[in-house]
């Protein structure tokens, strides 16, 4: 019996941890501009397929995902400068169905260059899977959960000790202070559209060789990613973490002891609880009273 | 019948006398972007493949074809608007489309009304039961899948199963219509699990359905990745039943994306995907391979059933105007229920006025899936 | 969203003659678009254009007046179209009657749901409504039993005592109707005192609060109507068809509700009702593209959003007062 559990729990991880790594991808980019970036989910679809694309044209999977994560990551920065940058101080409902529009285009945009068929992405090592505790796992679940502490580790140490991390930070608790401070908002917000889409596209990446990916791959796992990074407090990093891994958790172990036709309405009662109960999410803190 | 020889007559003079005279217009409705793609897009293909086809050697009845498709993307509203405009605005003479039931089902009311011949190339067994005097569609009925397969596992003395069911109308259609028929084929159904759009891990689902006790065999109902990511979390959990997937999984493309995990797998699907193992007796052979040889050079990836759908359609449709003769709706609507003995990729299609799939459970062959190919199974 | 950067509506002084000209105008491409539909498919699209707008008028309440935005309210359409068509289908209820009931129980939900939900605000209000919409849609799908599942189910007509509402024409004015009185009903009560609550809140919740406007009683009455309104027209549209399917529920048409109202320019009725037309007409036309379709939406919706950030009418509006007064 408890074997079962384990393993509902290892698959709430893996999967909680590709959610984590979109979510962080929603709280960069709001913290940087107060937009929920609606294309984010197309980043992990180009991480995934143009790896897959790479990997079919004969290169080794070692230059096919750095390469897939850096396109993306330009994907992010032209995304910021050709369609947010000329919206500069639209309404952001406004901003936000911009980022709408460039999940459509970037969608249409995939499927002209690809295909629409579904693509296979090769282990990073092997498929043999591995015995634990009486359940079992792929060896890439190891590298998802492997490659996301890594990351969060890194996004730590750009947050908390480089220049760049810290100018965007200031720019997401006060753009005017950190402007008058010469932080140019300009330079900040395109590292988080690149960073973003390089994270997303990470999770692409990691996730293809377990679930496949197609050229609309990114709307499901867009949709977690938001409802995640929500649930842990938008604009939180941890908070984008532990509700990527709780999304997860609440999933596995809801289609495995409740329902499974019913684990998405679990998932999204806990959110709705969860938002009316601790509105800051589960790893808020209370921000300022707002001002008239 | 004498009537309508001389309408024939009639018409293939006027074929002799006027050469530019109006094309045929065959109007289209699929899901070539949307969660379903992967079968609007190889169907879109075949359509155009074949029409330009039968136009290079000469049309039909003398007249050429012309095909106008719409990207009705799954969407039930959206191809209901489509069909009214090849109905109103292009004035079709006939139509071939609707890649899934939901699609399909929102525009018979219209073609019944507006009393157009219209060939379904989705799966589900409420397209054609009852019958629509309209209606006709090329696939197997899910519930034929499911009867084959019930069949199937009887034969090799398993009884006591579990049904793992995806998101899509397909999907739990199938999984509706294996319940109806299971107590027939003395089928007991212990599990019933199912998975959501998008989903990345089946584990949950599958480790349930290994602690049942009881279970001889699983049943898969689903199509897309879905069948795939379940078929490698079957293996990854070394669960030793037999596997069963449906006729939605048919492509070569599935057997690439579950690689090795696939070995072992059973499904029902058409001859199309045993076309080169076919014994050279086989009636459907020659059909098939010519299908399978044209699509695969022109397109340069692997044929699926689903583009056979819409072979069939169009060449029973082509086989119907030419016995027709005339591109009236009423005769070319009576030609088609009488097409007797045709051979498509799906089987021999007989329609008649009670049955208007004109498939037998004999067209589904049941494969295994050996050495990352298709094999008849015994 | 709720933020005070977003769209200010238009001060009260110049609301009352501008919406008259506008309603106006409205019956009239009512009255005279039949001359220039030639056949039941372009009277379709009007229909649809029309049952679109009357969601959209009605979400504009709570988007670009109450500013609350709300990715949910495809929920709210599918439960009026299925309400409605399971209580006609399955329990043989007259239709008048199903539909009615189901915009009631669908009212009643949304009053339900509001009172906590309500209380959130932005990016968290935005998650609950999108939750909401999802749950939805999921019990739609799964219950197969009463809703035909994923593929849909008939849906009988609209009808009365034998005589039922069959036909594209018939249905254009019946639609065209409803919509001019839901624009009328939606202006009238953007004048009337709510509405100056509504727009109070938009501008500043806390300063609302102060000059005595309760907050939650008045976002509650805009996201109530506004989900009357979606189950309404979603009823309405199912009858309309014959069939509806979860799509219509599903998570993706909300983000598509929401485009049209913002596309045509918030706290603007008459551009909810324009960013329903362009936005249902416009996949018409793009089949010209062919398999480019997609692209080409994306990038229309992203350049008229960058050139237009307050949507349509309140762009070109402002330009056509620019260009009058001008030559003086």
């Amino acid at each position: 019996m408890s074997a079962q559990l384990v393993q509902f729990l290892l698959t709430g991880l893996t999967v909680g941890a590709i959610y984590a790594l979109v979510a962080l991808g929603f709280a960069i980019i709001y913290n940087a501009s107060h937009v929920i970036n609606f294309a984010q989910g197309e980043f992990v679809m180009i991480g995934g397929m143009a790896t897959a694309a790479f990997v079919e044209s004969g290169l080794p999977l070692l230059v096919a995902a750095p390469l897939a994560v850096g396109g993306a990551t330009l994907v992010g920065i032209a995304l910021e400068k050709l369609a947010v940058e000329p919206a500069r101080g639209a309404p952001v409902v406004t901003l936000i169905i911009i980022t709408i529009g460039a999940s459509i285009f970037l969608r249409g945009l995939a499927s002209l260059i690809w295909d629409k068929k579904i693509h296979s992405v090769p282990s990073f090592s092997g498929e043999t899977p591995i015995r634990f505790g009486g359940a079992t796992l792929l060896p890439q679940t190891l590298w998802v959960l492997g490659a996301t502490v890594v990351t969060v580790a890194l996004l730590w140490w750009f947050f908390n000790r480089t220049l760049t991390g810290k100018a965007i930070l200031a720019v997401s608790h006060n753009r005017l202070a950190a402007q008058l401070m010469g932080i140019s908002v300009r330079r900040v917000l395109l590292v988080s559209f690149g960073l973003s889409a390089a994270l997303g596209a990470l999770a692409g990446v990691l996730i293809a060789p377990i679930s496949f990916t197609t050229w609309d791959v990114g709307v499901m796992l867009g949709l977690k990613g938001f409802a995640a990074a929500i649930l842990g407090g938008m604009g939180s990093g941890p908070g984008a973490i532990v509700g990527g891994l709780a999304l997860g958790l609440i999933e596995s172990l809801g289609a495995g002891y409740l329902s499974s036709a019913y684990k998405d309405v679990f998932a999204f009662i806990i959110i709705l609880a969860a938002l009316i109960f601790l509105p800051d999410g589960l790893a808020g803190r209370r921000r300022a009273t707002e001002r008239v | 019948m004498f009537f309508r020889t001389l309408l024939a007559a009639a018409g293939l003079a006027l074929a002799f006398a006027a050469p530019a005279q109006e094309p045929i217009h065959i109007g289209s409705f699929l899901s070539v972007t949307g969660p379903a793609a992967f079968l609007g897009d190889p169907e879109q293909k075949t359509l155009e493949l074949y029409v330009e086809k039968i136009n290079a050697a000469g049309g039909v009845n003398g007249r050429k074809l012309k095909l106008t498709v719409y990207d009705s993307a799954g969407d039930a509203e959206k191809a209901r608007a489509f069909a009214k405009r090849l109905i109103e605005q292009d004035k079709v003479d006939l139509i071939i489309g609707g890649s899934t039931t939901g699609e399909t089902m929102a525009v018979v009311p219209l073609v019944e009304q507006a009393q157009i011949p219209f060939i379904s190339l989705a799966g589900a067994v409420v397209i054609v039961e009852p019958v629509k005097k309209w209606v006709f569609k090329t696939p197997h009925s899910d519930r034929q899948a499911c009867e084959r397969i019930f069949v199937d596992m009887k034969a090799r003395g398993t009884t006591r199963i579990a049904l793992i069911t995806g998101p899509g109308g397909f999907d739990k259609s199938m999984r509706g219509q294996c319940m109806g028929v299971a107590k027939k084929h003395g089928i007991e159904i212990l599990a019933d699990e199912s998975y959501g759009a998008g989903d990345t891990d089946m584990t949950a689902q599958l480790t349930k359905i290994k602690n049942t006790n009881g279970v001889q065999a699983v049943l898969n109902c689903g199509f897309g990745q879905g069948p795939a990511i379940v078929t490698k979390n079957y293996r990854q959990l070394s669960i030793g039943h037999p596997l069963y997937q449906s006729h939605g999984v048919a492509s070569k493309g599935f057997i690439q994306l579950a690689g090795g995990a696939a070995e072992g797998v059973r499904l029902p699907a058409a001859a199309l995907l045993v076309a080169d193992s076919l014994p050279g007796s086989d009636p459907q052979k020659k059909v098939v391979l010519a299908y399978k040889n044209e699509y695969e050079s022109r397109f340069k990836s692997d044929v699926s059933t689903f583009g056979g759908h819409a072979y069939d359609g169009l060449m029973i449709a082509v086989d119907a105007l030419r016995r027709a003769g005339v591109v009236d709706k009423a005769v070319v609507r009576d030609a088609i229920e009488n097409t007797r003995a045709f051979m498509g990729t799906a089987g021999e299609f007989n329609f008649s006025a009670t049955d208007h799939v004109g498939l037998d459970v004999t067209g589904f062959r049941m494969l295994e899936i050996s050495g990352g190919n298709w094999t008849l199974a015994r | 969203m709720a933020s005070p950067d977003a769209a200010a509506p238009p001060s009260a002084s110049s609301i009352s003659g501008t919406s008259r000209r506008g309603l106006l105008a409205l019956a009239a491409v009512v009255a005279l678009l039949p001359l220039a539909l030639p056949n039941n498919y372009t009277y379709e699209i009007a229909i649809l254009v029309g049952l679109n707008a009357i969601v959209c008028v009605g979400l504009n309440l709570l988007i670009g007046y109450a500013g609350q935005i709300s990715l949910g309210h495809a929920g709210f359409f599918g439960l009026g179209a299925y309400g409605s068509a399971i209580l006609a289908a399955r329990y043989g209820w007259p239709t008048p009657l199903s539909l009615a009931a189901a915009v009631a129980a669908v009212a009643l939900l949304a009053w339900a749901i509001g009172r906590p939900i309500l209380r959130l605000k932005g990016h968290a209000l935005a998650m609950a409504t999108l939750g909401m919409g999802i749950i939805v849609s999921v019990v739609i799908a799964t219950e197969d039993r009463y809703t035909g599942g994923p593929d849909g189910m008939a849906v009988p007509p609209l009808g009365i005592a034998g005589a039922t509402l069959a036909g594209e024409r018939a249905w254009y004015w019946v639609v065209g109707g409803l919509l001019v009185a839901t624009v009328w009903l939606a202006q009238n009560l953007i004048d009337s005192p709510r509405g100056r609550a509504w727009r109070a809140l938009h501008g500043s919740e806390v300063a609302a609060g102060a000059i005595g406007v309760d907050p939650a009683r008045h976002k509650l009455s805009a996201f109530v109507l506004s989900a009357a309104l979606a189950a309404f027209a979603g009823a309405l549209t199912a009858h309309y068809a014959g069939f509806i399917t979860p799509a219509k529920a599903s998570f993706l048409h909300s983000i598509e509700l929401v485009t049209m109202v913002v596309f045509g320019g918030m706290a603007s009725t008459m551009g909810a009702v324009l960013g329903a037309a362009v936005l249902t007409t416009l996949p018409q036309l793009l089949t010209v593209f062919k398999e480019y379709e997609m692209v080409m939406l994306g990038a229309v919706m992203m350049l008229t959003m960058i050139f237009m950030p307050q949507g349509l009418v309140p762009t070109l509006g402002r330009a056509l007062a620019a260009a009058r007064g001008k030559p003086r």
